[in-house]
């Protein structure tokens, strides 16, 4: 069956929504406008307005109605529309969501999810361009997803509904519109491996969500070179699949990390670390990383493209690791 | 007064409201120049237009003194236009052009200028109220006069942050003028939809603002309401409160199919249409001449003519230049450093305009 990343999300839901009747979706502008980002159009006409539930603006509010009703044995699926908007209801993912099962000794379950779009790329400007996944993924307490395929666009989100904590969803804004053949009957996946979506044994190129796309262009030039990449996507971002990770180190000996979030602070620091630390002297070269440029996203096109990640500085990063070293 | 409506008096001077006209011709006939460049491709990312909701900022911005301040939302090309940003300036930064406002660096949901007092451009709702709250602590704090105006979208009373900066501001009785520019929809999210009490006015008058709700597709009556609030916060009376009444005629962005209302309701508000409620008030009390009308026109389409040239005569800035404004740069560029001075693009915007049309 053909579909698109946006209508894997929403078949997705759909199945949730079938399957268990604790399921319900809210946010803002998710049933009369269709979603901001279109993934739930149609499903207020079929599910009605209390589980396609519009709220007012109000992040922190809504967010901690939906911890409040996952508390009270609903199963919400939280939509935040940008992961921009989300740092107003931080307080409550942090604050609440991550934290009532330790501080109630185990006593209270948040099943919550949130999905939110994240990511740059559309020329949206510094407030509507942020990729702070990596930042959640600090957070003790909270699974962080970053579905890249329609597979994962698909599935993840039923299993995420399984899981008794919270669980954030972070879907790239370019992903959206990326069609492509999905199973009739694709259905839930595991959220705690990370998946090598091509192998290769000379480098390993270790992204998730919106770039994956690009590193797998990156690999198919570096191959036209000579160098077999392999392309780990990380899946889950929280909590890492170590395993995974330095099994794919211990086949190339070398890596290279790709991570639309700053450099500073970031997922791919907290990833290289884990590979010096456990597999340092499998590394045949120093890890390297590409990430966007330490800036605010610009909107001018030109600006805009030159602070992220792009198939160029991926391919010449794979390059650089691949001539280093012995 | 809370509550009720304010009615202009009618006896404004022709010549003024003819000015009042023209400001919102300029307003509409560069958005509909923008929905026309970004159909072109020329302009990109989020576009929100304000055709509909002029009378607003035309009757709040004549009612401003230079050294007060704006805040506004990511519908603001109008309200930054109106208080003074070359058209010229604002289509380049839409182009994503170093000779824009902010060099490319904002696009349309983020103009701002110095020069202007012009401080955003901001595209988390409600995210300015706070800083108009700071911008007028202050001013309070430095025992200046000056008034800070912070417009903002219905859509903004539902968030946490709203009550927080009304609440601050008449705490600490700060310069704020609040307007709200009430639409009835937060993209498609109907007031009704998301208020339990739709009265707006009535939620600032819970925090001891003196609020009025105003007829927004009145432009004299917006303004009069306007400056009586501004003399008021001006004159020591803290904050002032607006809930200015209006209707926007066009999808919230580029990318709104408009499944949230029907044609019918937007084609009767369209029959209250700002612009030509004042030119039939105007041309039925005998002070606007056919040969008058066409001249506005001519003149607003001559700003928005020349502001196409400018735009498209400008450039990309260097890559190389990609990491700067992070942080501020120690004797370097001049004009950024001092905060107030109006940015070489700008001025040039403005040169190229040649007579400037509507500065406060
Ligand atoms: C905190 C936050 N949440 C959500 C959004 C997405 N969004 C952009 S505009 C908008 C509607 C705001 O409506 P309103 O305040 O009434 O202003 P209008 O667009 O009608 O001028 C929404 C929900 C946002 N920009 N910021
Ligand atoms: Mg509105």
């Amino acid at each position: 069956m053909k579909s698109s990343y946006r209508e894997a999300l929403r078949a997705g839901i759909r199945d949730a929504m079938i399957r268990d009747e604790r399921v319900f979706l809210m946010g803002e502008d998710v049933g009369a406008y269709g979603g901001s980002f279109a993934v739930s159009l149609g499903l207020l006409e079929e599910f009605g307005p209390d589980r396609i539930r519009d709220t007012p603006l109000s992040e922190s509010g809504f967010v901690g109605a939906g911890i409040g009703a996952a508390l009270g044995g609903m199963r919400p699926i939280v939509e935040i529309m940008t992961v921009n908007f989300s740092l107003l209801a931080l307080d409550q993912i942090v604050n609440n969501a991550a934290t009532l099962l330790h501080m109630s000794g185990g006593q209270f379950h948040v099943p919550l999810v949130i999905r939110m779009t994240t990511g740059a790329g559309r020329q949206l400007g510094a407030q509507h361009s942020h990729s702070l996944e990596g930042w959640y993924a600090h957070i003790p307490g909270l699974r962080i997803l970053a579905p890249a395929t329609l597979e994962d666009a698909r599935g993840m989100l039923w299993t995420a509904l399984q899981d008794p904590d919270p669980v954030l969803i972070f879907e790239h804004g370019s992903l959206y519109n990326v069609a492509g053949e999905l199973d009739d009957d694709a259905g839930p996946v595991d959220i705690s491996t990370a998946a090598i979506r091509r192998p290769g044994k000379d480098v390993s190129l270790i992204t998730y969500g919106g770039t994956l796309p690009a590193v797998l262009d990156a690999a198919d030039q570096l191959a036209a070179d000579g160098i077999d990449a392999e392309v780990l996507d990380l899946r889950t971002l929280r909590p890492l699949d170590d395993a995974a990770i330095l099994a794919s180190v211990a086949r190339t000996h070398r890596a290279v990390i790709i991570d639309e979030g700053w450099r500073s602070g970031s997922l791919s620091a907290e990833v290289s670390a884990r590979i010096t630390e456990q597999a340092f002297f499998d590394l045949d070269a120093p890890v390297g990383r590409v990430c966007s440029a330490e800036v605010p996203i610009p909107y001018a096109k030109h600006l805009e493209l030159a602070a992220l990640p792009s198939v160029e500085r991926i391919v010449a990063a794979a390059k650089a690791t691949a001539g280093a070293g012995g | 007064m809370t509550g009720t409506s304010v009615r202009h008096s009618g006896s404004v001077d022709a010549a003024h409201s003819r000015h009042l006209l023209l400001q919102m011709l300029r307003v509409r006939q560069l958005e509909e120049k923008c929905v026309e460049l970004y159909s072109a491709a020329k302009i990109r990312g989020f576009l929100h237009v304000y055709i509909g909701e002029e009378a607003v900022a035309a009757g709040v911005m004549t009612s401003l003194a230079p050294e007060d301040a704006v805040v506004a939302t990511y519908r603001e090309h109008g309200h930054a236009l109106l208080r003074g940003v070359p058209a010229g300036a604002i289509l380049a930064e839409m182009y994503g052009y170093v000779e824009g406002c902010c060099r490319g660096r904002g696009g349309s949901m983020h103009l701002f200028d110095a020069g202007t007092r012009f401080f955003g451009g901001n595209a988390i709702v409600a995210g300015g109220l706070p800083l108009a709250v700071g911008l007028a602590l202050a001013d309070k704090m430095a025992g200046r006069s000056n008034v800070t105006v912070c417009f903002f979208g219905e859509g903004a009373v539902a968030e946490g942050t709203f009550h927080e900066s009304i609440n601050l501001a008449a705490l600490w009785q700060l310069p704020v003028l609040f307007c709200c520019e009430n639409n009835l929809y937060a993209m498609g999210t109907a007031l009704v939809r998301s208020e339990s009490q739709t009265d707006i006015a009535l939620k600032a008058a819970a925090y001891e603002i003196p609020a009025w709700a105003v007829d927004g597709m009145d432009v004299l009556a917006v303004e009069e309401a306007a400056r009586r609030a501004v003399d008021a916060v001006r004159s020591g009376g803290g904050p002032h409160f607006l809930e200015l009444r209006t209707y926007r005629f066009r999808a919230h962005s580029m990318f709104d199919p408009e499944r949230y209302r029907t044609k019918e309701e937007v084609a009767r508000w369209m029959e209250r249409d700002p612009i030509t409620l004042l030119r039939a008030a105007l041309e039925t009390a005998g002070q606007l001449s056919a040969a008058e009308w066409e001249q506005l026109q001519a003149d607003a389409q001559a700003e928005v003519a020349a502001a196409v040239d400018f735009a498209e005569a400008g450039t990309p800035e260097p890559v190389e230049e990609l990491t700067r404004f992070v942080y501020s740069e120690p004797g370097g560029d001049e004009e950024l450093r001092t905060g107030t001075a109006t940015r070489a693009g700008t001025a040039a915007a403005r040169r190229h305009a040649g007579k400037t049309t509507g500065t406060p």
